[in-house]
């Protein structure tokens, strides 16, 4: 059974998403899914331009924020998180400018 | 996940970057809120009275500077008039959305704003420029013009300061790149809290301890409106590596942010080391370290069709570009048969052909108290001035307010070149 959940990008990650700031999706399949998994999907699914802006080796490139649920993925467990029906994720870039 | 918020012990959403501590939103946005009123008190930046124009791009640092900047200034009453002051490149699609954020911030807190344009300035927008240049150098143009495009703006409005949000990592990523650079006045400079204090107008940066993460987690969690967005002509590379370094290095030391700063407080340079020697530009007024500052010399290389003329290799360009001024003097000189000098007719130059009055607010009437622009273009030209981020404080200006006006007639009034002896 797959898994609905919502993605949100911003602060200029959403360039990288056709400018789509919000997705709400369904992780495929039957496994459990966590952040370190979560990713590669969404770079192989979503992301639409430069991955390199998005991931650095087989996590989020540095001064990209995340968030779980509104707190910061550093206090969820960041890779290791396991991903719950109707989670919000959001993805903030820092690196673009204002 | 159950972890509690430092100080209250409520459920926590926040981890600090710079301390690791731990809180819950309503605590972390007071403490970020005292921490910038720390940096104003510790660094003495602002006196009850005064008016100060906030640099507002409708990015997340100059958003969350004037959300911060009306809670402290209503909280610990310092007694400031704000104004939002911003600036519109004229590139199109660009500033359209951001501007529109400037309007929002401004309704939500009740503050004046101002928009000055590259156009009113310059009578040039960026997308002429670009038209006229092709999209190589055009960062330089662009970081050039918006630093002195915040000062001549604020002087417009009579301001007393300017703050602007450059942040912790922003400051980082300054050190690092004049460091590179070997930028020593500017790696002098860039660290100061305050800039610009002598005779300039001084410019601020109260969120030169904040970091970044701090700054995007207050804006998220306040749900600030804010814009972001790359430059549509191509960004800086230098500066993005720079940028990616200072990320990099924090991931794996978060204190790296506030220790490359410190490491930048704490250099001193050798008395030996020349420096370049501040002057104001005899045609506009800004502080510049030569006879005319890099947006003059820009202005007159667009103006005459020779657009390198501000970039590149400075010395041979600006030398050039001095000994045409020497030639156009001296047959000045020859027509008008002076005795006087070279360096008197110079001045006589400009002032028959109507270019500024070097922000003195004496145009067209200053006979012969201009001043005489040198022709020797000894000085060094500092070569950070070509970011496109802009986020190496300049030294402020020292022009007046009709300078802005001024400028204008650079444009129509420079004596008309000949390009075939410049030609690079
Ligand atoms: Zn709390
Ligand atoms: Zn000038």
């Amino acid at each position: 059974m797959a898994v609905p959940i919502t993605l949100e990008f911003s602060g200029g990650a959403e360039l990288l998403f056709a400018n789509q700031k919000k997705h709400s999706i369904e992780l495929p399949g039957s496994q459990k899914w966590d952040v370190k998994s979560l990713l590669p999907w969404i770079r192989d699914n979503l992301l639409q331009e430069r991955p390199e802006l998005f991931m650095q080796g087989d996590t989020v490139r540095p001064g990209i924020l995340v968030l779980v649920n509104d707190a910061d993925w550093e206090l969820m467990g960041e890779l290791e998180y396991e991903i719950q029906p109707n989670d919000k994720i959001v993805f903030i870039s820092t690196l673009h400018g204002g | 996940m159950a972890k509690r918020c430092r100080v209250c012990n409520g459920a926590a959403q926040i981890k600090r970057p710079k301390t690791g501590d731990i809180m819950c939103k309503e605590c972390f946005y007071y403490a970020f809120e005292e921490e910038i009123h720390h940096t104003v008190l510790a660094g003495k930046l602002f006196t009850a009275g005064e008016t100060v124009a906030i640099g507002a791009s409708g990015g997340k640092d100059s958003t969350v500077l004037a959300h911060v900047m009306t809670v402290l200034n209503e909280r610990h009453n310092y007694g400031l008039n704000l104004i939002l002051l911003s600036v519109d490149e004229g590139i199109t699609g660009y500033r359209d959305d951001s501007l529109e954020t400037v309007k929002i911030n401004q309704q939500e807190y009740g503050l004046p704003l101002k928009i000055v344009s590259y156009q009113e300035l310059y009578g040039w927008t960026m997308d002429s420029i670009v038209q006229q240049i092709g999209l190589k150098n055009n960062c330089t143009y662009c970081g050039v013009f918006r630093r002195q495009a915040l000062d001549r703006g604020a002087m417009l409005l009579k301001v007393d300061k300017i703050v602007t949000g450059h942040n912790a990592d922003d400051i980082a990523e300054t050190v690092i790149m004049n460091v590179l650079r070997g930028d020593i006045a500017r790696l002098r400079r860039c660290t100061a809290v305050t800039t610009g204090t002598d005779g300039a107008l001084p410019r601020c940066k109260p969120f030169k301890y904040t970091y970044e993460k701090d700054i995007v987690m207050y804006a998220f969690h306040k749900n600030l409106t804010y814009f972001s967005t790359e430059c549509i002509y191509s960004p800086n590379a230098y500066r993005g590596f720079a940028r990616a370094y200072i990320k990099d290095l924090e991931r794996i030391q978060p204190s790296a942010i506030i220790d490359i700063i410190h490491s930048g407080e704490s250099l001193c340079v050798k008395k030996d080391v020349r420096m370049p020697v501040q002057t104001t530009c005899s045609r506009c007024g800004y502080i510049s370290s030569n006879e005319l500052c890099k947006a003059c010399v820009m202005l007159e290389g667009l103006n005459k069709g020779r657009p390198r003329l501000g970039i590149g290799k400075t010395h041979k360009e600006r030398r050039l570009f001095n000994e045409e001024l020497a030639r156009q003097a001296a047959e000045a000189a020859a027509t008008n048969c002076n005795e006087t000098t070279t360096t008197t007719t110079t001045t006589t130059t400009f002032t028959n052909s109507k270019v500024c009055c070097g922000g003195k607010g004496a145009c067209g009437s200053m006979g012969g108290s201009g001043q005489a622009p040198e022709m020797c273009g000894s000085n060094l030209q500092s070569k950070s001035e070509s970011d496109c981020v802009g986020s190496v404080s300049p030294s402020g200006g020292g022009g007046v307010a009709e300078c802005a006006n001024s400028l204008k007639k650079v444009r129509i009034g420079v004596p008309t070149a000949k390009p075939n002896l410049l030609e690079f």
